[in-house]
């Protein structure tokens, strides 16, 4: 068994729903994301268009974030999930370095690196992730890419030749699949991230990595210290302050 | 503002924000101190098969004493940029041999141990008092001189690796198109044998001039080949579209700019010239000067390819 993703971006309409039931699901901290849908504006008006991307981990066949880890915190389960454990991972960010899909972020409640992994815990359940469950339109498809019945398997098959991956020249063999994607939406050099032009200004980089409120002292002193535990709101008021985000530096 | 996006043109109009610096100035610091550490023994072992022991008298023990602090400096700013500190311990108790992080983790600690077994017989013999009369460990280190020579080839042998390993740590780093060269394995080559030398230079003052020529040798060859491969790398990138967006926060101008050229000008350039002079004229402040140049040339050069590829969006 090899269980695998496919978005049909021809159906999908950038509600966000799985972006929510994931966090949901998930319990995703405040300025992390396992799964985020990107808007993309094709050129300018009256011929414009607007694509919606979901984004997430690939889960790739040949994964470099399982082959940089140190201690093995990311790992394959049998049905091909690269999955984390978060008790081993010692948070050297080796596998946000090596992930060429952006995919990890480093947990800011748990200082610990962190993704998606398909709903580990619910396919573990008979269940399907949140994310396929939330869609209203049925444009993410789940399930295992060796079985030729399987929906995923006969979907890839009726929609040969519009069937893509993100960076196949990385040759990380993703489990995670597009149809109705192109260049423009793939490829992130393909596209501009320009201030003046998101729906939400100002929103660029993330300038901390992990718990912003966890500095490098912190780091040694949290076993010995009481550390106040951080949850959404905790976060919430840390962005308040204004920290959160700089603008673009981009090119 | 539409007139001036092409019509073709793909503008990110909704997204979550992307982190931007993930390995910063600690990875930097981590990376010129292991260059000082390694450096020094393999340029002192070059200078020991040149020269007689007479002409380095503290070469010794200040040799280790370097490698020693700088591999410490190396190793604990590894342990601090990681968010979890103490289950650096899990390195050791879960080792996964296809990461370079974990191989290098302990061929680092391996390298360690064995310059400190050098470091404490090099000070027992040197310093009989030191650190209070009567320490058994020196006394220890005075009675087994016979193996500092014995492990030394050892060390020398795995110098190599530990300098090379971060080239490999970059390498897995699959997501930035910049590292993805061989020509990274050559840079951190040529930054142990410049820092080695620098580092050697400033205590060489009562070295024989012969042996402070062959330091600045090292030194110019160093700088020299090192900035030809960064110049080939700037002007030349041949690799793919993502390293040359990766190369454009340079390129463009900007901070990165100023401390790339500035690294280059102050650590490769003006060193390497001192150092040619210096081969044929032993004046020993300017040599000192230009070493100093080199290190802080050689960390900012670093720090921009250290950081540049981390700065471009990856999804």
């Amino acid at each position: 068994m090899k269980l695998g993703f496919l978005v049909d971006l021809n159906l999908c309409m950038g509600c966000k729903g799985c972006e929510i039931a994931c966090k949901v699901e998930n319990e995703v901290p405040l300025s992390s994301w396992r799964l985020r849908v990107k808007y993309i504006d094709i050129g300018t008006f009256p011929d414009a268009s607007r694509s919606f991307t979901p984004l997430r981990c690939n889960h790739c066949e040949s994964a470099p974030c399982e082959r940089i880890c140190p201690v093995s915190a990311l790992h394959y389960l049998e049905n091909g999930i690269v999955n984390v454990d978060s008790e081993r991972c010692i948070g050297c960010a080796g596998c946000m370095m090596a992930c060429p899909y952006g995919a990890i972020y480093m947990d800011p409640e748990t200082n610990t690196a962190d993704k998606c992994t398909y709903c580990a815990h619910r396919i573990e359940s008979g269940m399907m992730p949140a994310c396929v469950v939330i869609c209203p339109v049925e444009a993410n498809i789940f399930g295992d890419i060796e079985d030729d019945s399987s929906h995923i398997s006969q979907y890839i098959m009726e929609h040969q030749g519009d069937v893509q991956v993100r960076k196949p020249e990385k040759n990380t063999h993703p489990t995670h699949f597009y149809v109705g994607g192109g260049n423009q939406t793939l490829n992130p050099l393909a596209h501009q991230r320009l201030e003046g032009y998101n729906l939400f200004n100002k929103i660029t980089h993330l300038d901390h990595i992990g718990d912003p409120n966890h500095g490098v002292i912190d780091r040694f002193l949290a076993p010995f210290t009481h550390h106040e535990e951080h949850d959404n709101s905790s976060m919430m008021d840390w962005a308040e302050s204004g920290n959160q985000t700089h603008e673009e530096g981009g090119h | 503002m539409e007139s001036t996006i092409h019509a073709t043109q793909a503008i990110v109009t909704l997204d979550v924000p992307i982190p931007e610096i993930i390995w910063g100035w600690m990875i930097t610091l981590n990376m010129w101190a292991k260059s000082i550490g390694t450096g020094v023994i393999l340029v002192g072992a070059f200078l020991l098969y040149r020269h007689k022991k007479d002409e380095m008298p503290n070469l010794r023990w200040i040799m280790p004493l370097l490698a020693f602090v700088f591999l410490n400096i190396f190793l604990l700013f590894t342990l601090t940029d990681l968010h979890q500190p103490y289950r650096m311990i899990h390195i050791f108790t879960h080792p996964h041999w296809t990461s370079a992080i974990t191989v290098g983790a302990w061929m680092a600690s391996l390298f360690l141990l064995l310059i400190t077994i050098m470091l404490i017989i090099g000070i027992g013999e040197a310093f009989p008092g030191v650190p209070f009369k009567g320490c058994k460990l020196t006394a220890w280190g005075r009675k087994n001189g016979g193996l500092y020579d014995k492990i030394f080839p050892f060390v020398v042998f795995l110098a190599i690796p530990v300098t090379l390993y971060t080239a490999i740590i970059m390498a897995e780093s699959s997501a930035r198109e910049l590292w993805q060269a061989p020509a990274e394995v050559m840079q951190m080559m040529w930054a142990a044998f410049m820092a080695g030398s620098a580092a050697l230079i400033l205590v060489s003052g009562n070295w024989s001039r012969e042996a402070r020529r062959d330091l600045a040798m090292v030194l110019a060859i160093a700088t020299f080949f090192s900035f030809m491969m960064y110049m080939g790398e700037y002007f030349f990138s041949f690799k793919s579209a993502e390293a040359e967006a990766t190369l454009e926060y340079v390129h463009a101008g900007g901070p990165y700019n100023i401390e790339f050229w500035f690294g280059m000008v102050l650590g490769f350039i003006i060193p390497f010239f001192i150092a040619v002079a210096n081969m044929k004229s032993d004046n020993k402040t300017l040599l000192r000067f230009a070493a100093i140049l080199a290190l802080v040339g050689l960390y900012m050069a670093k720090d921009v390819w250290l950081k540049i590829p981390q700065m471009l969006p990856l999804s």
